[in-house]
């Protein structure tokens, strides 16, 4: 196994960091200040993205910021596994939210996956701007292509 | 300099804030439950009532096609709009109102002129812009120089944002045919020397356009004494509605000018063997334009005119001066464009920081500003940075609202700690 597929498989956003973890850290922030504190902490988690893979190919466009995905489809259990980088914290934070829910699983359950939901219950596109909004939804377009194509190979 | 300065000071007595916040209704509302602080004014610049009530008025009480109507409403509609132009056409002091053509915005203004000098082009040609130019001033030269073999090359800045004036000598040549440049640079804040600019090109026979998108909002350009060939300017960053724009034009040049668009309005006569052009201005305004919106123009410029411009220039230096000051109490805050001779604009950076952080943490404080490559993708790359924050200031921010910016800066930053 080399270094990078053991980056994926030990990546703890979706494993140690759960959804669970995440809609009960929110549950009790209630200003701004406090919320992002908490999406910058998550951000803090992505595992390190390797240079080499910041590339045209893995670029995700809509963003204001510079993001980038990769995955790894591991065979033998089956599921798909996820990295995201960005320059930007905020970003980063949003990102890891993102992994939680979809990081690790199984293409078909991926695409089962109602992000809409999650975003509703932490109530996120109410505290971002539409831009940024736009720059989530690109993030989550991307993975989900790419479980489609997965999915289908 | 001295007199001037105590002039300034009483002059500034009379200055009041507070009376010119509430001629702007936008500007006295919550954001994220906070008051709002509206610095994104070189993005676009907020609307005074007497903008507002000039289109209200012009809905309720004239609306009709200009120029054609056989009747009261129309003639109405024809004079306000026409009074609008004469209005442009003495606030920029130009000869005529045939050189004031209504355009969509400086971008549209940069495409018409571009197009309409390409036939005058041929390969070799150089087309001077610089560094620090809007992408609106690049790309119109790009597309024509594709088209006709010309070149489109870039005047060097220096670190502190100043136009490199040994980059503008060596580069201005006999291959080149045209200068186009901002006035004031939307990032930087940078105020170019453009009248002794303008000048060296003329006596090489160089056509010279002028961008006052960014210049027109903090100064009253004179077109005669600076004695540019175009100058192009936004209404909406001048406190007008957006959907309009000005070009002006030399009228000699324009009428060697093909039209832009073919319409109704632009032409003279139309038959399939032979269609003849409208005179100038309207040759270049093919199809029903933008009258409400000229009409709000031209009352803005009215607003305007009624204000102690310098008393409005002595208080946006406040504002700058007052930022600057303030730049210390964050730690790694750097201004990105330290030109002498500045408009109140401050682009910045905070290490460790990226800008899109920065302005989504400043909007919940209830703060506007514009984060990201400002249109200005050449000059992030002269500065290697993907972007900048910027913070840009008009006549009716406070110095009570420089100040929250800086706190809520700090905020910001310890929130990253």
């Amino acid at each position: 196994m080399t270094a990078c597929e053991q980056t994926f498989l030990n990546n703890p956003l979706g494993k140690d960091t759960t959804l669970e973890d995440v809609l009960d850290g929110f549950e009790f922030l209630d200003d701004w200040e406090e919320r992002y504190a908490f999406i910058i902490d998550l951000g803090k988690q992505l595992p390190s993205f390797p240079d080499e893979a910041r590339t045209e190919e893995n670029y995700v466009h809509g963003c204001q910021s510079q993001v980038w995905l990769i995955h790894h489809y591991d065979e033998e259990s089956g599921k798909l596994f996820l990295l995201i980088d960005s320059d930007a914290m905020i970003v980063r934070g949003l990102a890891a939210i993102i992994l939680v829910a979809l990081n690790g699983k199984t293409p078909r359950d991926l695409l089962a996956t109602d992000i809409d939901e999650l975003f509703e219950k932490l109530d996120l596109f109410r505290h971002i701007s539409p831009t940024r909004g736009n720059g989530l939804r690109a993030m989550v377009g991307k993975i989900r292509d790419t479980a489609a194509r997965v999915a289908a190979a | 300099m001295t007199d001037l300065s105590v002039a300034n000071t009483a002059k500034k007595t009379a200055f009041d804030v507070d009376a010119i916040r509430r001629d702007f209704p936008i500007l006295s509302q919550q954001v994220n439950g906070k008051p709002l602080v509206y610095l994104d004014n070189g993005a676009s610049a907020q609307k005074p009532v007497a903008v507002l009530d000039a289109m209200d008025r012009y809905y309720r009480e004239m609306h009709s096609n200009v120029h054609r109507g056989a009747h009261t409403l129309g003639d109405r509609a024809t004079v306000a709009f026409e009074g609008a132009r004469e209005t442009v056409r003495e606030f920029l002091n130009a000869d005529s109102t045939r050189e004031i053509i209504w355009t969509r915005g400086t971008t549209e203004a940069i495409n018409l002129v571009a197009n309409g000098l390409a036939p005058q082009l041929k390969p070799g040609d150089e087309i001077l812009v610089s560094q620090m130019e809007h992408h609106a001033n690049i790309v119109p030269w790009q597309m024509i120089a594709e088209r006709t073999g010309a070149k489109v090359v870039p005047v060097q800045i220096t670190p502190e944002g100043e136009l490199d004036l040994e980059s503008f000598n060596s580069l201005l040549n006999d291959r080149t045919r045209i200068l186009a440049i901002t006035h004031v640079s939307n990032v930087l804040g940078t105020v170019n020397p453009v009248a002794a600019l303008v000048q060296q090109a003329k006596a090489r026979g160089v056509l010279t356009l002028l961008d006052g998108a960014q210049a027109v909002p903090h100064y009253r350009p004179d077109v005669q004494a600076l004695d540019c060939d175009f100058y192009v300017f936004s209404s909406h960053k001048l406190f007008g509605p957006t959907g309009i724009g000005v070009l002006y034009g030399r009228a000699q040049l324009l009428e060697e000018m093909p039209p832009y668009q073919g319409g109704g309005e632009m032409i003279e006569r139309v038959s399939f063997e032979r269609t003849t052009w409208n005179t100038l201005p309207y040759k270049f305004e093919a199809g029903t334009p933008a009258i409400a919106e000229a009409v709000g123009l031209g009352a803005a410029i009215e607003y305007l005119g009624r204000l102690d411009r310098r008393a409005l220039e002595t208080a946006e230096k406040a504002l700058l001066d007052r930022a600057n000051q303030l730049v210390e109490t964050v730690p790694g805050m750097e201004i990105i464009g330290t030109a002498k001779h500045k408009v109140p604009v401050m682009s910045f950076k905070i290490a460790g920081l990226h800008p899109s952080d920065i302005g989504t943490l400043l909007d919940q404080q209830g703060i506007a500003i514009r984060t990201g490559h400002h249109c200005a993708m050449p000059l992030m790359d002269f500065y290697g940075v993907p972007g900048t924050a910027r913070a840009s200031f008009a006549f009716y921010n406070t110095l009570d609202e420089v100040e929250q910016l800086f706190t809520a800066l700090q905020k910001v930053q310890r929130l990253f700690a």
